[in-house]
């Protein structure tokens, strides 16, 4: 099988920035998701949530400036944008849980035609299983993109009929950004809308576990 | 004259026995009571039960408090640190039971403890495997799932500002589950950056009333 080669990381979490319409509260997780904030302008006000209990966070501050009592999910250091402001952990999740979030964009390990995802565990014996929000998002943003590369080390498929890792959420995802294309989730499962450039429809499938509509 | 001030972390702790529960505020090392965690460790304690966001993680004295052998069992989100800890070690050897709690479901838990609701229904979690074993309701036509209030002998939380009367305000992101554990403890021990006079707080920017707090430990204070 020759490697196929599609859009770098950047570039996965420029695509996906792309899309997202200013107004918007959006949680990005942690990794790959949360480079999405580097390409949204600070002109488009899109508002970024972190469970931790921030809402419209800003970029990474400057070398110097620095507030050890700012920091986002994924522990990195932040700064607030005008506009923002800081919650505990019930009025956070209220955000959340409470259908108020637009979007959150999440990693994932592998996601199902029917909208399952999974992204917290891969179940194996030994490892403490660490879920912090994911399911809170899964289940509760008003919807769920999953930003992933399209096939697993050693080339197993991520996008898959039916999720064998344990579940984050059941039938939440309605998008999936790979390095190779994009994908909505439909009634009638995945439909191929978009792939990387220099890739054709029969690249995308032929390392996808499921049909793409 | 109410004054819930303590001059040491010995005396913010005196009362905490082995088997206690205890809630431990912060996420990540914003927001979590350092020198109260530290000072467990200097009390020698077995069998407790820790409810805390980042149990296991790779900071502050919780690492030394497991290592210690002094807790039986964990509840939190996300144990997991960067590299191998004390926690996998113990986990492993089935020396510590681990609770894991989707990070919402476990802030709601708590909240309902201390507003008085003995349990509640989420969607968060359900068709999952942290939702085996619990009841299941379909309402409104999703699945939910039944999870009970999670209460704490102790609460140990991070506040910015205190003062004598046990009121709190905390900084940035340093909110986070301080506010909802001092409510869900019958005990509740703040630590603070500054100490303030009585009536100096805004009462329209105190963040946890004093009532849910028992004592306070100001490093460096004479207030």
């Amino acid at each position: 099988m020759t490697e196929i080669k599609g859009w770098s990381r950047p570039d996965m979490a420029r695509r996906l920035a792309a899309d997202i319409p200013e107004g918007w509260a959006v949680n990005l997780g942690i990794g790959l998701p949360t480079l999405v904030a580097n390409y949204v302008p600070l002109d488009r006000e899109v508002i970024f949530h972190s469970e931790n209990g921030v809402l419209g966070v800003g970029p990474a501050p400057e070398p110097g400036a620095e507030d050890p009592w700012m920091i986002n999910a994924g522990k990195q250091l932040i700064t607030l944008r005008p506009g923002a402001s800081l919650m505990g952990q019930a009025d956070s999740f209220a955000v959340i849980r409470g259908r108020h979030l637009d979007l959150a964009v999440l990693g994932g390990y592998q996601v199902a035609a029917n909208g399952d995802f999974a992204n917290w565990s891969t179940g194996r014996a030994g490892e403490a299983p660490a879920v912090g929000g994911a399911m809170d998002l899964g289940a509760g943003a008003k919807q769920v993109w999953v930003l992933m590369e399209h096939v697993a080390k050693g080339g197993v498929a991520k996008l898959v009929e039916r999720c064998s890792y344990p579940l984050t959420a059941r039938g939440s995802v309605t998008r999936v950004y790979t390095d190779l294309a994009v994908i909505d989730i439909t009634a009638s499962g995945f439909v191929l809308r978009e792939c990387a450039p220099g890739l054709s429809r029969a690249d995308v499938q032929a390392v996808s576990g499921a049909p793409l509509g | 004259m109410i004054d819930k001030f303590v001059p040491s972390v010995e005396a913010a702790l005196d009362g905490i026995g082995n088997g206690a529960t205890l809630m431990i505020g912060g996420f990540g090392t914003v927001g979590q009571p350092d020198c109260l965690v530290d000072g467990l460790i200097a009390r020698g304690l077995r069998d407790l039960v820790v409810i805390a966001n980042n149990a296991g993680g790779d900071f502050g004295g919780l690492p030394k408090l497991i290592e210690q052998g002094a807790i039986a069992k964990v509840i939190c989100s996300y144990p997991r640190a960067t590299g191998k800890t004390a926690f996998d070690a113990l986990l492993a050897a089935g020396k510590i039971e681990l609770e894991i709690v989707p990070q919402g479901t476990l802030a709601e838990r708590i909240r309902a403890a201390g507003v008085g609701v003995p349990a509640f229904y989420t969607p968060t979690a359900a068709g999952t495997a942290l939702a085996e074993g619990k009841e299941t309701r379909v309402i409104n036509g999703r699945e939910a799932v039944l999870e009970y209030a999670l209460a704490a002998d102790f609460a140990l939380v991070q506040a910015w500002e205190a003062d004598r009367w046990g009121n709190l305000t905390y900084r940035g992101t340093g909110r986070n589950f301080n506010p909802i554990m001092a409510a869900a403890a019958r005990f509740t021990i703040a630590t603070a950056h500054h100490a303030r006079p009585l009536g100096a707080l805004d009462p329209e920017h105190v963040m946890t009333p004093g009532l849910f707090v028992q004592r306070v430990f100001v490093a460096g204070s004479a207030l």
